[in-house]
């Protein structure tokens, strides 16, 4: 006799008493399919379709105004061996990258795990320290290219007043405009933080205590831990921070037009894509610089997703949680 | 024979309670430093707002100083934006494009998030997994084509691209949701069908009230999102000045030349604080819909 899901739980259970036949419901199909309907219509007209034609713009000559013009695989041959601005926008966003996402991520772990120290009060201080992620993008920029002025911002004044003699020029000196960018970042960082902040209050208490009477260290105890227990929101961020890195636009742009950055110290990539489509309208040289774009990011979360086996640690051993 | 004699008792207890407070003593200590910790960083983290703040209330002439007090408080500046620039004109464009998007994406994206997580049904996994991939996927790729069509739509200059694109459904939003909705009971479901209620009437009257904190949620993201877009603006409306939304106005100051460079911090002000009031007084919201998703939106 085959039990019904419902024939098992019933408490009225008895023998020979079989429970009504559960109603299958009828899958509405014409419902989900107008559920559906605006994400549909998205995905064909504003991804699926536009990837395409992306591609296939990638292989011509194409300024907006007259129809495409096949070249074939010149203006890849022309990214890598003519065009100067593409390897400085690469040379700039890898630079930027390899430093600010460690950065990043050891600065929210840090202010995260402050946050998880006091008994009481914490919140107030939550608050503070996610705010600077709200602020409009532009308008963030615009406060520190100001505040950083080596004439009139009154950063340096303060850094000259706790002893640091001649404090750098920031956004106006080339060598230092990234470090601005950066410290922009770490400015920012709230919304990181929320996301370790949750990972680190997920740490059931009984490990450190255990940890505790075993008298270990609070280094040892966060080293041991936490930290592993850390992992799998460490290789989230990289891999959002990698894919985020090579997209990182309006800091960069707002503040070069505000300091006049004529060596192009702040010119990402992205910057170089919106450069080649909107200002010399290339379209074609634009798609391809952009299907490029996708590659290394495709390549660069590949990489890390290798390497997760190694050092990320599932505490329920799934690899996707 | 016991040997706690009345003496050694007393010890013992002099030894426990400088122990005690040997302890207190240490977390008072702790307590201290972490306090102390955490108010340095806070500390970090307003000066440059509070540094915005005091240079927008500066003279002119003051502003280039490098002074940290405003002296004397130069309140009318406050005013003064909104003659020297087209402010109001410029927050007025960046609240509808904001209003616009917020009602688009609530819209279009709870129907989606509902059959992906309250019905089964073929094909259901894969759609899912197309969402989160095209979540991944870099704007920079599909930027150019979707540029193409509005200018063949005769769109650009204007809000529509700005809009539109907000009611076919945002993939973040959709997967926001459904992580909420998914943790519903499904026995609320049978119940209301067993009742004979019809899905759209279940979606609409039982399921979307329940998930009020979710769908707040993404109404704020998407809200945010809009009001601190640069790049849409940048690409759709620049052109014609009578749509600059205010990270374009702001971004265009150092052109304007009769306007003062403290008027610039003034600005910044006035734009930043719509952001900070709603997330003050919705952060509950806020931080809950990051820690759902992993993500801002």
């Amino acid at each position: 006799m085959s039990l019904t899901r419902a024939h098992a739980i019933s408490p009225f259970k008895k023998k020979g008493d079989i429970a009504p036949p559960r109603k299958k419901l009828k899958v509405p199909r014409l419902f989900i399919f107008l559920c559906l309907s605006p994400w549909l219509f998205g995905i064909i007209f504003f991804t699926a379709y536009p990837m395409v034609s992306s591609f296939y713009q990638s292989f011509t000559k194409f300024n907006l105004i007259e129809t495409p013009q096949w070249v074939g695989l010149d203006n890849f041959h022309r990214m890598f061996f003519e065009d100067d601005d593409f390897w400085k926008a690469l040379k700039n966003t890898i630079w930027i990258s390899a430093i600010s996402i460690p950065l990043r991520i050891c600065f929210a772990i840090f202010t995260a795990w402050v946050l998880t120290k006091p008994k009481r009060g914490s919140s107030i201080y939550r608050t503070i320290f996610f705010l600077p992620s709200m602020v409009p993008a532009v308008a963030g920029t615009m406060a520190f290219t100001y505040i950083f002025n080596p004439a009139y911002g009154p950063i340096n004044k303060m850094l000259e007043a706790i002893g640091i003699k001649e404090p750098p020029f920031w956004f106006m000196d080339p060598a230092w405009s990234k470090w601005g960018l950066i410290l922009l970042g770490l400015w920012g960082i709230g919304d990181t933080m929320i996301i370790f902040l949750a990972g680190l209050l997920d740490v059931p208490t009984s490990l450190y205590e255990a940890a505790e009477l075993e008298g270990a260290s609070g280094w040892q105890s966060f080293r041991y831990i936490t930290l592993p227990l850390m992992t799998p929101v460490i290789f989230f961020s990289t891999v959002t921070g990698v894919i985020g890195s090579f997209q990182y636009f309006t800091q960069a742009y707002v503040a070069s037009g505000q300091v006049n950055d004529y060596s192009h110290s702040m010119y990402f990539y992205a910057t170089h894509i919106y450069h080649s489509a909107f200002k010399a309208y290339e379209m074609g040289y634009a798609s391809a610089l952009a299907w490029v774009l996708l590659v290394i990011t495709l390549l660069c979360t590949l990489v890390i997703l290798k390497t997760q086996k190694r050092w990320v640690h599932y505490p329920n051993g799934s690899l996707f949680k | 024979m016991s040997t706690y004699t009345p003496e050694k008792l007393a010890e013992i207890d002099t030894h426990s309670r400088k122990a005690r407070r040997a302890k207190k003593w240490n977390q008072f200590l702790h307590m201290v430093g972490n306090h102390s910790l955490l108010i340095g960083l806070s500390a970090i983290f307003i000066l440059p707002l509070y540094l915005v703040v005091v240079i927008s209330l500066m003279s002119k002439g003051q502003a280039e100083t490098r002074s940290l007090w405003p002296h004397p408080f130069v309140w009318h500046n406050y005013i003064d934006i909104f003659t020297a620039v087209p402010f109001l004109k410029w927050t007025l464009n960046t609240l509808f494009v904001s209003i616009m998007g917020t009602i688009g994406t609530v819209v279009s994206s709870v129907p989606p998030a509902y059959v992906l997580s309250r019905l089964q049904w073929k094909g259901r996994q894969t759609t899912f997994l197309i969402i989160l991939s095209t979540m991944m996927l870099p704007g920079q790729v599909t930027m150019i084509p979707v540029y193409i069509i509005f200018s063949r739509l005769h769109w650009i200059p204007s809000f529509l691209p700005l809009i539109v694109p907000s009611f076919f459904a945002s993939a973040f939003s959709i997967f926001l949701l459904r992580q909420f909705f998914t943790s519903i009971p499904d026995e609320i479901s049978d119940a209301a069908r067993i009742d004979g209620c019809s899905e759209f009437k279940l979606m609409m009257r039982i399921i979307v009230p329940l998930a009020k904190p979710a769908i707040s949620a993404i109404a704020l993201f998407a809200f945010l999102g809009s009001w601190n877009d640069f790049f849409g603006p940048l690409l759709y409306i620049v052109e014609n000045e009578d749509l600059w939304t205010l990270g374009i106005g702001l971004n265009a100051f150092q052109g304007i030349h009769h306007v003062d460079t403290n008027m610039m911090m003034t600005a910044s002000a006035l734009f930043m604080a719509p952001v900070i009031i709603i997330f003050f007084f919705s952060q509950k919201v806020f931080i809950e819909g990051v820690t759902l998703t992993g993500v801002k939106g």
